[in-house]
């Protein structure tokens, strides 16, 4: 009898909730309404079913509770009745599956008009590229990334050169225009998610993923990484913000292009590198310890070692533990910081230099 | 084990009961083993709730090894310890006394099978122990991150002993899987057909079967993953930028990988979903006095679950970066598979109707399970259902779902199992009292700590992050449902302490089982001793006459009549 209180409270509660619930889906921001529905649809069939399977069974338990000297009623097979169940489910399959498959073709047919533009993903920042005036990408290559090219772009491709470069984590759309993204990793896989947009896709090294949507609402979007990406999976965060199509355009005209940051020096650029190579991602300029310590008022600091030494926060230091941060773990982080051991000289003194603006 | 071949017998303590070859034996040593392994996982699940729940309370649990406890309690829950206990454990003590043999068809093999598996787990235990500690890769260990600096365990010994542990695994599994086929199909006793095999017996079969064919896929997967992480060969690994420079590696698909993987991995839900349907079935009609319904159906619905299983792996993989067409064709295999599934279920339940239920506390396990599998499956058709998967896919109605249908469901039939057949290992009864305690608390329990995780999934909080602090579309309100899971988790946690109390308190002072305290038809309960000793069958092997499921039979005088007795001794 207990069974068939608590199964009833479970059954009851679990439909109610639905109703109650103080989680549902964030407000929706792009066309990917249907999404919305096809899990409206789903929640409604298998609530049907959930409910009506458990009453069964809470019902048979009630009833056909055990008597001693009774016996059950012996019926091995009833082919009729397993005939009518099994076409019922896939009629029910069928209605939650005709609805996905619909949705699913509009979400993988790319559509012929839109803004287009590349998200790229390392350990663990987010990056953007527009295809610039001639509306065609430049050619990339795994191999020509560098602290400098920090999207691999080929310097000799004439369509490389007009392209817009977002060396950040925040970058601008317009609403009500179709977003075509191409998406790519530089190190691990990532997923590009937004989930006002409901939209997402895997960003895969070595390949192009694309996704499409079109912003229906004025704002600004968090965007999280959902393919576990190492160990600052979590902190993988990017800023989407959807603007009014000339708010956009005079954003747009003020990134640099592919051509602009060749020529850009390394002098002054330390932070240009700090966001290149995803230092970012775990070393705050704001004062906030993240998965390493802030870079804000560190310089000249005094820092206790994991080791339990104290040193000096000064320029050997900082370039010595990019170099090979393993040497000196500041108490109480991880050692996972990976090694930059190819940065030249005057990237280093860039970074360093960076690191001692952040300090009074 | 054929009849007439000579049976091994142990000549003193260490060969009767540390190298032994008698599979009743084996099977508990894989239960042992098993369950203290899982209780690992259980801990390491209950640190990575703490953080959730109070993040910060802890300072000892980082970022690292976080995501170290949450690869370690994944890989560990599924492959270590239910993958080995329902087939090593339950597939052992089983076969060869439901289908009447005296043992194993291969006793030896069978031994080292088990001696295998215990080093795999050695293997897996000495990563907690190196400098780099255990993988952080995910349980999943996709490549290229789980090889890569960034990652715990990657640039250390962590990642390379996991593969291993997971390759000596797989050679245990073959050696175990092999033997449990060739006994289904050599060993039978006289009378005992495919058709009159209990429902168990299929489960096992056929979970041996997927298993054989999908473990070689991880196995390729491992040793090439190893490549690419000792000799920097590029099977997974494309042109990386990392560190500031351009690795050595070059022109490798890291969805390959994943390919293999699922090939493998979902298969591998069926491994332990199937021996759960399994106990279930067994225990569903045992309990309720009544017979099982539409079992033809119920072996059709299996076999078919067992093929279609092959064909959906992809269904991991929507938005993974393959050919987005592929998931029309994985979407549909994928909602197919739910036929069947829902007929065993159906027959389950209707197995219920006009019957004379014992509310045991294996029937409270079954109960439990049905409402739980049901909501887990059910579940499942939303992230089956391609675009339905795309605002889900790696959020936490992910991590609820598994739990429900992957995690909970198995576990419960397991339990359920355990209660049901700790008399014929030991002669005497767990506690009933205890029993229902550990019950309620563990099926209420995990009922509050996942399904309230679908509801943070429809709000888009994805799975696998160490902290959600820095996200404004999170609300608070998500953190205190985090430390309510978290408390729940507490308490579902230490209850498992009761069944282990139980366990053993009743070996040693439990009530006397006598020969078949269920009333079971199946011939597990017929044996001459119980519990059945050394051989089985003392000098006669049975005979089997009908059907594991005689419960209520008209004309008979008793509620159930065995299968090993033939229509002119009913009375």
């Amino acid at each position: 009898m207990a069974f068939v209180i608590v199964a009833t409270i479970i059954v009851i509660g679990t439909v109610l909730w639905n109703a109650v619930t103080p989680w549902w889906f964030t407000p929706l921001a792009s066309n990917w309404g249907s999404l919305d529905q096809t899990i409206i649809i789903s929640l409604w069939v298998t609530g049907v079913a959930f409910v009506l399977v458990s009453g069964f069974i809470i019902y048979c338990v009630y009833k056909f509770r055990y008597k001693e000297g009774h016996k059950s009623e012996y019926e091995p097979e009833n082919t009729k009745l397993e005939l009518w169940l099994t076409v019922i489910t896939t009629i029910g399959v069928v209605v939650l599956l005709a609805p996905g498959l619909i949705a699913w073709n509009d979400y993988v047919a790319l559509p012929d008009e839109g803004i287009e533009v590349e998200g790229v993903g390392q350990q663990w920042v987010w990056s953007y590229r527009f295809p610039g005036e001639d509306g065609v990408y430049g050619n990339t290559s795994g191999r020509l990334f560098s602290s400098k090219n920090t999207f691999g772009l080929d310097p000799n491709d004439p369509n490389s050169l007009d392209d817009i470069l977002i060396r950040s984590a925040e970058v601008h759309l317009p609403i009500n225009e179709n977003v075509i993204m191409q998406l790519r990793s530089k190190d691990v896989l990532h997923d590009f998610y937004i989930p006002q947009f409901r939209a997402k896709m895997d960003l895969v090294p070595g390949q192009h993923t694309n996704l499409w949507f079109e912003p229906t609402l004025l704002g600004t979007y968090e965007v999280a990484c959902a393919e576990y990406c190492g160990t600052g999976h979590y902190a993988m965060r990017g800023l989407i913000t959807v603007d009014t199509k000339e708010d956009f355009q005079t954003w747009l005209d003020q990134q640099p292009t592919f051509a602009q940051t060749l020529n850009e020096g390394v002098e002054g650029s330390g932070k240009q590198i700090a966001q290149t190579l995803g230092c970012v991602a775990c070393h705050s300029d704001n004062g906030v310890n993240g998965i390493g310590p802030t870079w804000k008022d560190s310089f000249g600091s005094t820092r206790e070692l994991a080791s339990g030494e104290i040193v000096t926060v000064d320029e050997a230091y900082i370039k010595e533990s990019v170099v090979n941060p393993i040497a000196k773990i500041a108490s109480g982080y991880a050692p996972i910081m990976p090694a930059y051991a190819t940065l030249s000289d005057e990237e280093l003194d860039a970074i360093a230099d960076y690191i001692k603006t952040l300090s009074n | 084990m054929y009849e007439g071949q000579a049976l091994y017998h142990p000549k003193g303590w260490w060969t009767r009961y540390v190298f032994s070859q008698d599979h009743k034996v084996i099977a508990l040593q894989y239960t042992c083993v098993a369950l203290a392994i899982g209780l690992t996982g259980m801990f390491l699940s209950l640190i990575m709730r703490m953080q959730l729940g109070f993040p910060g309370l802890f300072e000892s649990i980082d970022a690292g090894n976080y995501y170290q406890d949450v690869t370690m309690h994944g890989m560990i829950m599924v492959i270590y310890l239910l993958t080995a206990l329902f087939l090593g454990g339950f597939g052992n003590y089983l076969i060869p006394l439901m289908l009447g043999s005296r043992d194993m068809a291969f006793p030896f093999v069978n031994m080292l099978s088990f001696w295998v598996y215990f080093l795999s787990v050695i293997i897996l235990v000495c990563s907690f122990f190196v400098e780099s500690g255990p993988t952080g890769a995910g349980w999943t260990l996709y490549p290229p991150q789980s090889i890569l600096p960034g990652t715990p365990g990657a640039d250390g010994a962590g990642i390379l002993l996991m593969l291993g542990s997971l390759a000596v695994f797989i050679i245990a599994f073959t050696m175990g899987g092999l033997n449990y086929i060739t006994t289904v199909l050599q060993s039978r006793a006289k009378g005992m057909n495919m058709m009159r095999m209990p429902l168990i017996i299929w489960c096992l079969f056929l979970a041996t079967f997927l298993g054989l064919l999908a473990f070689p896929a991880l196995l390729v997967g491992a040793i090439m993953l190893i490549f690419d992480r000792v000799l920097e060969t590029s099977f997974f690994m494309p042109e990386i930028f990392k560190g500031g420079e351009v690795l050595n590696y070059g022109g490798g698909s890291p969805v390959l990988f994943q390919h293999l993987f699922w090939f493998f991995g979902h298969p591998e839900v069926y491994i332990i979903a199937l021996p759960a349907f399994g106990i279930i079935s067994e225990l569903i009609s045992c309990h309720a006095r009544k017979n099982i319904f539409g079992y033809n159906m119920m072996v059709w619905a299996l076999i078919a679950i067992a093929g279609i299983a092959f064909i959906v792996w992809a269904h991991h993989m929507y938005v993974a970066g393959m050919n987005p067409y592929l998931g029309f064709f994985f979407a549909t295999t994928t909602l197919i598979i739910a036929v069947p599934t829902a007929i065993k279920v159906y027959n389950w339940v209707i197995t219920l109707w006009n019957a004379n239920i014992k509310m045991t506390v294996p029937m409270l396990y079954c109960l439990a399970f049905l409402i739980t599998f049901l909501i887990g499956g059910l579940t499942g058709l939303f992230l089956g259902n391609v675009a339905v998967d795309v605002p889900l896919s790696d959020t936490y109605f992910v991590v609820g779902h598994f739990h429900m249908v992957m995690a909970v469901s198995p576990v419960l039939a397991l339990y359920g199992g355990l209660y049901h057949w700790f008399p014929s290992v030991t002669g005497r009864m767990l506690d009933d009292r205890l029993g229902k305690i550990h019950f309620w608390i563990t099926f209420v329990g995990t009922y509050l700590i996942y399904f309230p995780m679908h509801y943070i999934g429809f709000l888009g909080v994805p799975r696998r992050y160490y902290s959600n602090e820095q996200y404004d579309f999170i609300p608070q309100s998500v953190n205190d449902l985090n430390q309510f899971i978290t408390i729940c988790a507490l308490i579902v946690g230490a209850a498992q302490f009761i069944l282990l109390y139980n366990f053993v308190v009743s070996a040693v002072r439990g009530k006397e089982a006598g020969s078949n305290p269920w009333g079971a038809c199946t011939l597990e309960w017929q044996t001459l001793e119980s519990p059945p000793g050394h051989g089985n069958w003392g000098d006669k092997l049975p005979v089997v006459y009908r059907w594991p499921y005689d419960y209520g039979l008209p004309g008979a005088t008793d509620d159930f009549v065995p299968q090993n007795v033939p229509d002119e001794q009913i009375t």
